[in-house]
């Protein structure tokens, strides 16, 4: 049985859809991603498993409690880090942990052992003032309050959102350790490669799940020739590959356009009509995450 | 050789005993996509603002647009175009006053504002939508729309900071594409930023570490040189090396 499960769930604001119709399932002890850019629905989904906010319609579980008339049960069985830093910028490190404890009435000397290999990092700045720590700091903060009373589920609104690629690796690597706990963890972020560090992915877009599965397995439905091209100049490249006989479409990538074509393309064609542009190069690529998310965003 | 547009030799600034930019030097040629990188912490935002005019260093010389950044900030600061990674337009007024302010501050004619406005708003396709509140605008759109704000006075450099954060792949394409249309056209483009993927698309990258820039090249040349992937592989090796935090 899911741990999480959500069952049409539709929320708007003021006539706006945020949420259209979701249902989908988390499985206990899994590290699932929703991977979709700002105004997917990510929060809103988040706000409503965390019961801080009602569905317009649908329902939803959480470690067996409905979302609507549970909600008190649910609160005590998750942990939930919102998208905004929000502990007590003026409480200290160790005071904020300690606020936390006290409020989900748990001993700390109790769930240490699971906050332990993240607090440990904070632990030497224990009285500095939670408002003062770095970006990454904070957020190994916030991860502790939210796993003090030994959660069932973790929900991680975009923890890593405005924190450097360093502190970034080092907060999955922990989300990664949290798993052989057994905790179950949905966590949210708009980058695209940070996808292949969770078991399973629903990539969101204005209120809608594109797709839902394992990055692999997402990666491997893409379907169509995928070629990497550069020239000299990539601008003019870009312009002039989409003219070519075969290509469906050509978009940036880095430092390279990736090029998506039908049964009709042929490489060397390609490269002998551009014989006219600089260094022309072309070969098969690998279709990202973010290839599949922009071909189902256009379907 | 191609015009050098910013150009600094042994920049550095101090804050009492703390030296958050530590002689950095480099140049940045006319048209380029110049990607400025460092973990939180590192001197980007302190070097950044020396760059534009808004600090002045604590020694060292430097040129932006051909203004020295010792002396001329004021002129600096017309020279260049800025889009912070917080949405900077005004949400309650529409596109065209937005575009209208914004040329009022650089000081254009009313001819010229009309002029480069209608220009803007046809090489986005958005000329229907001119009178649309830019608050109810999609986020794409948005985003979209500050850039070409950010250059409606023709500056020689764009400084953007995080332009493509959070926004959908699709879109951030398209904000690509406007980036490489005005590179082609000469306009020096200035990218800080936390994403790596985001340094991929630029043709020059440096990597600042601890104050100091300890890498600076080709995204093709620095993941050769670390044997790395991925410009974030490339990053994490270097920024590891920090001594000092945030």
């Amino acid at each position: 049985m899911n741990i999480i499960e959500t069952y049409n769930l539709s929320k708007s604001y003021n006539g706006v859809s945020a949420l259209n119709d979701i249902s989908f399932g988390v499985e206990q002890g899994e590290l699932f991603g929703l991977i979709g850019p700002d105004g997917a629905g990510k929060t809103t989904l988040f706000r409503l498993l965390a019961t801080l906010l009602n569905p317009d319609s649908g329902s939803a579980v959480v470690n067996g409690y409905d979302i609507a008339k549970d909600y008190q049960k649910i609160r005590s069985c998750i942990g939930y880090m919102p998208g905004r830093f929000s502990l007590y910028p003026d409480l200290s490190v160790e005071e904020n942990l300690n606020f936390f404890a006290a409020l989900f009435g748990v001993d700390i000397k109790e769930s240490y052992s699971l906050i332990a290999p993240i607090y440990k990092q904070i632990e030497p700045f224990k009285s500095r003032r939670a408002g003062k720590l770095s970006g990454g700091m904070k957020q190994k903060l916030a991860l502790s309050c939210a796993l003090i009373h030994k959660p069932a589920v973790l929900l991680l609104d975009e923890p890593t959102t405005g924190v450097d690629a360093v502190s970034r690796s080092e907060f999955w690597d922990m989300l990664s350790q949290l798993k052989e706990s057994g905790i179950t963890t949905l966590v949210s972020t708009p980058y695209m490669d940070e996808a292949l560090r969770c078991d399973r992915i629903a990539l969101c877009n204005e209120g809608r799940i594109l797709g839902i599965d394992t990055p692999a397995r997402i990666t491997a439905e893409f379907n169509s020739k995928l070629y990497s091209i550069s020239a000299n100049n990539m601008y003019a490249l870009l312009n002039a590959a989409r003219k070519i006989e075969g290509v469906i479409e050509c978009y940036p990538f880095g430092e390279k356009h990736h090029l998506v074509a039908d049964n009709n393309f042929n490489p060397e064609i390609f490269i002998s009509k551009l014989s006219y542009i600089e260094g022309v190069t072309i070969e098969p690529a690998e279709p990202t995450i973010e290839d599949m998310f922009i071909k189902l965003m256009k379907q | 050789m191609r015009d050098i547009v910013i150009s600094v030799h042994d920049l550095t600034k101090c804050f009492g005993s703390f030296t958050a930019v530590d002689n950095i030097s480099f140049d940045v040629a006319k048209g380029e996509i110049f990607g400025f990188l460092g973990a939180n912490g590192a001197g980007k935002t302190t070097a950044m603002r020396m760059l534009c005019g808004l600090s002045y260093p604590t020694s060292g010389r430097g040129t932006v647009a051909g203004y020295d950044i010792m002396r001329e900030g004021e002129e600096i600061k017309r020279h260049i175009g800025y889009m912070s990674q917080k949405f900077s337009l005004y949400n309650d007024l529409t596109v065209w006053e937005n575009m209208n302010l914004f040329a009022g501050i650089y000081g254009l004619s009313k001819e010229e504002t009309k002029k480069r406005s209608e220009e803007l708003l046809s090489q986005l396709n958005f000329l229907s939508e001119r009178n649309t509140l830019v608050g109810s605008l999609p986020l794409g759109w948005k985003q979209k729309l500050a850039f070409v704000v950010a250059t409606i006075h023709n500056p020689d450099v764009v400084f953007l900071d995080e332009p493509t954060g959070g926004v959908d792949p699709i879109t951030r394409r398209q904000f690509w594409e406007l980036i490489y249309k005005a590179s082609e056209r000469g306009t020096t483009i200035f990218v800080t930023t936390h994403y790596m993927d985001e340094a991929e698309y630029c043709s020059r990258v440096s990597i600042m570490v601890d104050g100091k820039i300890c890498a600076l090249d080709t995204p093709t040349r620095l993941k050769e040189k670390y044997s790395a992937k991925s410009m974030d592989e490339v990053f994490r090796t270097l920024a590891r090396k920090a001594e000092r935090g945030e």
